[in-house]
């Protein structure tokens, strides 16, 4: 039987860091790296973010008091840009040392905080329940094993680990409007765009890539980029936004 | 030992019977139009099997306190014909009176569950899952959109599996977690359950309702008290089954048509 297994993730990604433009896990290798940066947006109309009414969980509706959570399937920033949009190397990878350091996903105030995490195969993750009351995180994987685990308020965190790549949607099995995503990707060339939608992938060998960028509802797009050494390539993404 | 057993059952008997008549543990206060038929017929159940018990129980105490410590053996008496008259007879009693029960409480039943709901009744479909109630209405066209479960979509809140991309009546629904009524006014309820039994339990409405997968089951109540109330589910539906409840908002009708206007607005 497998066993549970790797992972990875962005790491700080707490609400505070959010803000910064992307999240960068730099290789490192020996000479000249170059570096692929962009920016994704929308055109379009992109579906309403809308408020959460978590009626269900007076507590979650006191924390949010000043601000309702919005649906974060598509979350938008000025000038078109795109928030929690995974940009990876998905194709030209020269490989990397396997990711150690342990990654976190919260449960506060009825959220997965962050929304969207990426974690590389076999990547200690932690999930801590910082709520007053119990959730129920239940991975929707398929190429992993699909798990459920009930986190009372006060629990220790769940150590746990991806062992095979795969894109996982997450939910609560307590209160349906949580939702998530762990991303687990092989390569650590990855970001998640911030709500300014840019990215850097940084310490990339010369050589010939494929940068994907994935995004809950609208899907992927992928361009090939050529490192030659140590520049700075551009790569823009602009996503067709419905508002259905 | 006999006597000893004879005082036992009597306290007992009388605790127990002085919980209900001091109404120790009480149903909470009915807030709905047809509640009076409910408790009145919760009444009468209570008291006819509230008397059979206390004379049964008592005559048990009176026995036990007479003739348990006999040591001889002798028969006080023998039922006419011995036991199985004495069981048909017992069969014949209580069952006369559980059918008696059943016939004028079905009446009841019958009358609020299997009667039309009236035709200006306000129509609110409901959606239960594991582990919540989702609540929708219809939008200010007055239609609701169908229901496509394939699109049925937690992460984007489309709970109910609307279209609004290709049906223009899903776009104005209006979906929410919690279920406001306007006060006195007849309100109609379709219920559908999304994956397993769930139950529609409002103990101040007097209604409790099973959810059916499959199945769209109507229900209709007028609420004459505003407050807020809880809705809990009581059909073991999983592990989550102890957290799943909504609230039921009963509302004057002007602060009503605000509360779904400001609904309306975030849809």
């Amino acid at each position: 039987m497998r066993t549970h297994s790797v992972s990875v993730l962005v790491t700080a990604l707490v609400t505070g860091a959010l803000a910064r433009p992307a999240m960068v896990v730099p290789a490192a290798p020996a000479g000249a790296a170059g570096t692929i940066s962009g920016k994704v947006t929308y055109t379009g109309t992109p579906p309403k973010m809308k408020p959460i009414d978590m009626a269900k969980e007076p507590n979650c509706v006191t924390q949010h008091a000043a601000a309702p959570v919005l649906t974060e399937n598509v979350v938008t920033g000025p000038g078109n840009t795109l928030r929690w949009v995974v940009v990876y190397v998905s194709a030209g990878d020269q490989g990397s040392a396997p990711a150690t350091e342990t990654v976190r996903l919260d449960q506060k105030g009825c959220q997965y905080i962050p929304h969207v995490l990426v974690v590389q195969p076999n990547q200690p993750l932690d999930i801590y329940n910082n709520d007053p009351h119990s959730h129920n995180i239940h991975p929707l994987a398929r190429v992993n094993p699909e798990w459920n685990r009930s986190q009372p308020a006060g629990a220790p965190p769940i150590h746990t680990k991806w062992e095979l790549p795969e894109f996982i949607p997450v939910k609560c099995n307590v209160h349906p409007w949580m939702h998530g995503w762990h991303m687990v990707l092989t390569t650590s060339h990855y970001a998640v765009t911030g709500e300014d939608g840019a990215f850097t992938l940084s310490g990339l060998p010369p050589g010939k890539y494929t940068v994907t960028a994935w995004q809950e509802q609208f899907g992927t797009q992928s361009q090939d980029v050529t490192i030659t050494g140590g520049e700075t390539k551009t790569a823009n993404f602009v996503f067709k936004a419905t508002p259905y | 030992m006999g006597k000893l057993f004879a005082v036992v059952l009597t306290i007992i008997t009388v605790v127990s019977t002085a919980i209900f008549v001091l109404r120790v543990w009480w149903l909470p206060a009915d807030i709905s139009a047809h509640g009076p038929q409910i408790d009145h017929q919760l009444m009468e159940t209570m008291v006819s099997s509230g008397v059979l018990f206390v004379l049964s129980q008592l005559a048990l105490a009176l026995f036990v306190w007479k003739y348990a410590d006999r040591r001889d053996g002798r028969k006080v008496r023998e039922f006419p014909g011995g036991a199985t008259p004495m069981v048909a007879a017992a069969v014949v009693l209580v069952g006369a009176e559980i059918l008696a029960l059943t016939l004028v409480g079905s009446k009841v039943w019958a009358g609020i569950y299997q009667t039309p709901p009236d035709p200006n009744s306000l129509q609110i479909d409901v959606q239960a899952e594991q582990f919540a109630f989702y609540f929708r209405y219809p939008g200010p066209d007055g239609r609701f959109g169908a229901i496509h479960p394939e699109l049925m979509n937690e992460a984007t809140e489309n709970f109910f599996g609307l279209d609004p991309a290709r049906d223009t009546t899903a776009r104005d629904d209006i979906v929410v977690p919690t279920l406001a009524i306007p006060v006195g006014r007849p309100i109609l309820l379709t219920l559908r359950a999304k994956d397993v039994n769930h139950a529609f339990y409002v103990p101040e409405l007097r209604i409790q309702q099973d959810f059916v997968p499959g199945l769209v089951i109507p229900l209709h109540f007028t609420a004459t008290q505003p407050g807020k109330y809880e809705i809990v589910c009581t059909q073991l539906c999983g592990l989550g089954h102890y957290n799943m409840r909504a609230y039921v908002e009963v509302m004057p009708q002007p602060q009503f048509d605000q509360w779904l206007k400001d609904k309306a607005a975030q849809q």
